[in-house]
């Protein structure tokens, strides 16, 4: 059975082959590759089209900041529920660096973290542990939001 | 000028809400009460709601769960009371707790009526949201906000920009630690600024323009800073994209991996000022002039919550003689006068402190009862306005100085009189060992002592100002780091012993209180603190604070008398 995740609402087949920390070869096909890996290998890779990438809790945009329109998705790891960066790490992709493709939550994130996930820039969830088809109903916790976000750039007050 | 008929009572001067404000707010509760039944039908793991509670402002303590309530930037008002009241006595003991960051604790509510107990508060424009869990907290500020004599404007529209900015922030609700902002106006600061995460001072310009000066980095806990300043004039319109700033390189520098190290405060220390002031002004300028760049309009909008009530026109020096006159004629009113009245910006008015420090009572406990003669007080005397302090006190803003005396008499019959506001008595004091899982001893039966020993009105009005803080552990909530004497409970192989500092202050001069020496047992407190008193009385020259002494003649004189064989 292939992997399913939730992508702008909806769920679907996931194509892509995330690669871990540990490898040492790159597979064939759609693979999104750790940080290191890719930053090793790129100039290797340039026959392959757009490949996919993922950040660590502790690797910050910047260091694919050069490399960006080589992506077609970009994953961001939460190692923990608990560890907020990779929130920030969606606005900066999104919202600094105007990285337009998609962006995708992966690792141990929850339902509950839907919302706020999207609201920086996330449009794709490997969301695991939950229904993922009754998890959507949180995607619509608020039907609004005070402060701006990569979803609303215009805060509330500029449009109450 | 605005016809008469819309100066109803309940025209209070604070922060209402509109459509959006009340559909968000009921959105959350709808969203946390589906959270709390997949958690009870077990679809959510324990750690997994955790973080989901502890946002919704619920702990699990020692005996029962904690609800904290917020009450934004301390401003609430009598119908907003009466709720609180109603909602101590259906789902808790019929008693509640003033905190010091001017929320309001529930000691007892059932874990599975919270979603309840939110409903019931958003009918009044209240909540719990983000009191609690690793996030923005709520933005505390003077309680005589509005009101004091010596504020340069009112804080709370500020206050109120911060607050719809940080509620359900989505990119910090996952910080390394809790994050807790304080906003000052007046020249005395009230409001601890040095000591928050994030303190933010309000100052003009020459040319008369309004803008921030902003600290960092400050707080207390297990290691207690005093804030930097990280920017001294920041115009008024970038607040929002520059807070965006910071919190956004604390979020991906602070430290995860010790939570005792994880206020920002250790990362401002550990970057230093100047290359965390890089990171930020980095960050900002993506952020700077953009759309959260605030405007008039919404300046003008949130202003436009707090205006004036509708005070009368009184002749300031008719009402002052007057006032003499009756604390002349009446000792104990005079006496209070002195102490739970503060200077009102309106001719003819003051704002009162009712003091929650009777001796015999939990520092900041009220029962419902109270809460709804306080609500009466507020309706009768104060335009129906209320403030919670973080001294654990509640204030009526706004009252005529010629009612002064029937509230006194009022609030004395209530129990709300006690003449102690700035005293020894004035303890501030967590719950402690009794109720809070985190306490490594227990606070309040030590204040009470305290209070015992010094039961002497003409011995407390001799011995002046002095703030006592008693905290339960090294989590600080009662701030005993910038208490003039602070007290901290500690655990010494299962038996509860207290830790004595001096020379704390929460002042525009903050300073962090010095360790006296070993710790003392339960007994020895109310001692220890009597020979500090003495020694202070010994030392002191005419005008002298306590603190003024204990910084002429430092932390040895006492040493040595507490720790004389």
């Amino acid at each position: 059975m292939p992997n399913s995740i939730i992508i702008d609402g909806n769920i679907a087949e996931d194509l892509w082959i995330l690669v871990g920390k540990d490898a040492t070869e790159i597979p064939a096909g759609p693979v999104i590759l750790p940080q290191a890996l890719w930053n090793e290998s790129k100039d290797s890779l340039s026959d392959r089209g757009q490949v996919g990438v993922w950040l660590d809790s502790d690797e910050p945009p910047c260091l694919i900041e050069q490399d960006l329109e080589s992506f077609a998705v970009i994953a961001v790891n939460f190692g923990s529920f608990m560890d907020g960066r990779g929130f920030s790490y969606g606005r900066e992709l999104r919202d600094t660096y105007g990285f337009n493709g998609e962006i995708r939550a992966i690792g141990s994130f929850i339902r509950d973290q839907l919302f706020y996930l999207k609201r920086c820039g996330f449009n794709s969830f490997a969301l695991e542990g939950s229904d993922q088809e009754e998890a959507l109903a949180s995607f619509a916790a608020f039907s609004d939001s005070y402060q701006a976000g990569a979803d609303q750039p215009n805060p509330l007050f500029t449009r109450r | 000028m605005m016809p008469l008929f819309f100066l109803v009572s309940n025209e209070y001067s604070m922060y209402i809400y509109d459509k959006h404000d009340k559909r968000l707010i009921a959105e959350r509760v709808a969203q946390y009460r589906d959270q709390t039944e997949r958690y009870l039908a077990g679809n959510l793991s324990d750690e997994q709601f955790l973080p989901l509670r502890l946002q919704n402002g619920l702990y699990i303590q020692r005996l029962a769960p904690m609800l904290r309530i917020c009450i934004p930037y301390g401003t609430f008002n009598s119908d907003q009371m009466r709720k609180l009241a109603s909602i101590s006595r259906d789902f808790d003991k019929g008693y509640a707790h003033f905190s010091t960051r001017q929320n309001l604790q529930l000691n007892w509510p059932k874990l599975e009526e919270v979603p309840d107990i939110l409903e019931e508060l958003a009918s009044v424009e209240m909540h719990a949201i983000q009191t609690s869990g690793n996030c923005i907290r709520n933005t505390t500020t003077d309680q005589f906000a509005g009101a004091a004599a010596d504020e340069i404007e009112d804080p709370r529209p500020y206050c109120e920009i911060i607050r719809e900015w940080s509620t359900f922030h989505p990119e910090f609700a996952y910080l390394p630690r809790k994050f807790k902002i304080a906003v000052c106006a007046s020249a005395a600061d009230r409001a601890a600024i040095n000591l928050h995460d994030i303190g933010i001072d309000i100052v003009h310009n020459d040319e008369g323009e309004t803008g921030f000066r902003i600290l960092v980095g400050g707080g207390l806990g297990r290691t207690p800073v005093i804030g930097t300043e990280i920017v001294d004039f920041l115009p008024k319109q970038h607040l929002i994209t520059y807070l965006e700033a910071i919190l956004r390189v604390y979020n991906q520098l602070g430290r995860r991996d010790n939570k005792y190290k994880a206020r920002i405060k250790i990362l401002v220390r550990a970057m230093g000022i100047d290359a965390f002031r890089e990171k930020v002004e980095s960050e900002w300028a993506a952020l700077k002039d953009g759309p959260s760049t605030l405007t008039e309009a919404e300046f003008n909008r949130a202003k436009s919550f707090f205006v004036s009530p509708d005070y009368k026109t009184i002749d300031a020096n008719t009402s002052a003689a007057q006032l003499k006159d009756q604390g002349l004629q009446n000792k104990t009113f005079g006496k209070w006068l002195e102490r739970n009245i503060n200077a009102h910006k309106a001719p003819g008015y003051a704002s009162v402190t009712l003091s929650l420090k009777p001796t015999g009572y939990a520092p900041g406990d009220v029962s419902d009862r109270q809460m709804e003669a306080i609500a009466d007080l507020a309706d009768q005397f104060s335009f129906g306005e209320i403030r919670a302090s973080h001294q654990q006190n509640v204030i009526l803003p706004h009252v005529e100085q010629s009612n002064l005396l029937e509230l006194w008499e009022k609030a004395k019959e209530l129990g709300f009189a006690t003449a102690n506001i700035g005293y020894l008595t004035d303890i501030v004091c967590c719950p402690g060992g009794d109720f809070c899982a985190l306490a490594n001893a227990k606070s309040l039966p030590i204040a009470e002592a305290i209070q015992r020993k010094f039961d002497d009105a003409d011995y407390l009005y001799d011995i002046g100002d002095i703030d006592l803080n008693i905290s339960g552990c090294m989590n600080a909530c009662s701030h005993h780091h910038i208490g003039h004497i602070g007290i901290l409970g500690v655990d010494k192989k299962g038996q509860e012993f207290y830790q004595v500092s001096l020379g704390g202050s929460q002042d525009r001069d903050a300073s962090l209180a010095k360790i006296l020496g070993p710790s003392f047992s339960t007994d020895q407190v109310p001692t220890v603190i009597e020979t500090i008193i003495n020694t202070y009385v010994g030392e002191r020259t005419d005008e002298e604070t306590f603190l003024d002494t204990y910084r002429r003649i430092g932390l040895s004189p006492f040493k040595e008398k507490v720790y004389a064989k």
